[in-house]
């Protein structure tokens, strides 16, 4: 089936396919909302597909290279090859409107646009994901994931989590 | 029944990785022995968090030490198939852990050097170090913020945290220097700007720790005598018991997968 399809329709059908896989851990975002999808081309009989890790010990991109591979075969793309690049480091910049958007109706803080090492030291403002407040205040750098801070909101008293800036 | 340990062909750069690669694994580990036993929830998470980061550097540094290796080495085998003489990493991060102050001055001393070193690193001349420095740059930044903040908190805090936190800082610093030198076989790496020379990271180091340490109103150490030897394979006596329940299961099931 995919032999007679043309090349570029092949390749957005490929595209598609790895882009619809979510995060495991934040199921709302796809890893193309996150931005750690970077690119898919159809090569001969295989699909190449590169992804880039938020974090370098993060657990979540082996079930994503997995779910990709399962992704790609459901569309009829048997052979996938997932590898990782680690050049140009991710950073939070490279998440899309949508997918900050679907962050903060889930719940969770998005991280600013256009973080810098500054921004990292400086002293943050969170806005509250449930309230708008910004009456809030840092709990623990470090939350459930590796790319989320733990903080609470001190109009609506809700704890709320964070995507860091990275 | 013993498992025979992998033998590593150790070229300038092979070795170069591969002590990067042993420092992240040990210091990762030896943070993740607090798992379920923090004095409190988040800081439970937020070692484990950095364990974890570590953990992430150390398979990418294993992961290429292997392939410039070119032999049948693999990031699994470098871990669980060396023995402690094999291990090169600093003995400042073999260190055990202690109170929780005596971690938490070991992470500031590493974290204050890996920031700058990292930082540093993305202009290397060898591409796959770069891409790693730029991603652990970030996160060292977020591991010293995290122990600045502690040590300021234990220092300018009761008689006893000010205490254990000064006793574990002078403890701690004759292992400092090891971070700073360089020998014959990365002389070589620093010529051709795969490798940066560290010593000029020493005196922002200095001053970064120096800060935090009178912020946190504790004294810097004067004496400037400095342990080495984990570069070389000869360490304390707490490695290979490190090494004994980090390799357990390898060793006692070779070839384990799960």
């Amino acid at each position: 089936m995919v032999a007679t399809l043309d090349k570029p329709d092949q390749q957005r059908r490929a595209w598609d396919a790895a882009a619809s896989v979510v995060d495991p851990e934040i199921p709302v975002l796809t890893i193309a909302d996150l931005g750690v999808l970077r690119h898919v081309a159809v090569v001969g009989d295989h699909v190449e597909v590169a992804i880039t890790p938020t974090y370098s010990g993060c657990p979540a991109m082996n079930i994503i290279a997995l779910e990709i591979e399962l992704a790609l075969e459901r569309e009829g793309f048997r052979n996938a090859k997932v590898r990782t690049v680690l050049s140009p480091a991710w950073t939070t910049d490279w998440m899309s409107d949508e997918g900050r958007r679907k962050l903060k109706e889930y719940g969770i803080a998005p991280p600013a646009p256009a973080s810098s090492r500054r921004a990292l030291f400086g002293v943050q403002q969170v806005g509250c994901p449930h309230c708008g407040s910004q009456n809030t205040e840092l709990l623990s750098e470090f939350g459930s994931t590796s790319c989320k801070a733990l903080w609470r909101c001190k109009s609506c008293r809700e704890p709320f989590d964070h995507f860091k800036c990275h | 029944m013993a498992i025979a340990n992998v033998q590593v062909s150790e070229t300038p750069l092979v070795l170069y990785t591969l002590r990067r690669a042993d420092d992240a694994l040990i210091l990762g580990h030896r943070l993740s022995e607090w798992c379920g036993h923090a004095p409190m929830l988040e800081e439970d998470m937020a070692l484990s968090n950095i364990a974890l980061d570590l953990l992430g550097l150390a398979r990418e540094l294993y992961s290429y030490t292997a392939q410039v290796e070119g032999r049948d080495n693999d990031e699994d085998k470098l871990a669980y198939l060396r023995d402690v003489r094999q291990y090169r990493n600093l003995l400042l991060v073999e260190q055990p852990n202690g109170d929780f102050a005596r971690t938490l001055v070991r992470q500031l001393f590493y974290s204050a050097f890996a920031d700058l070193y990292w930082r540093a690193m993305m202009k290397s001349g060898d591409a796959t170090l770069a891409a790693i420095a730029a991603k652990s740059e970030k996160e060292s930044a977020y591991h010293l913020r995290h122990s600045s903040e502690w040590i300021i908190r234990l220092g300018d805090g009761t008689a006893e945290s000010h205490a254990r936190a000064q006793t574990a800082i002078d403890d701690l610093w004759a292992f400092t220097g090891e971070m700073f030198t360089v020998d014959e076989s990365e002389r070589g790496l620093i010529e051709t700007s795969v490798a940066i020379d560290p010593a000029g990271l020493r005196p922002q180091w200095l001053k970064t720790v120096s800060d935090v340490i009178g912020e946190a109103t504790l004294a810097v150490p004067t004496n400037d005598w400095m342990q080495q030897g984990g570069r070389g394979g000869r360490h304390s006596e707490h490695l290979g018991h490190l090494l004994s329940e980090l390799q357990h299961m390898q060793r006692t099931f070779p070839g384990l997968t799960w």
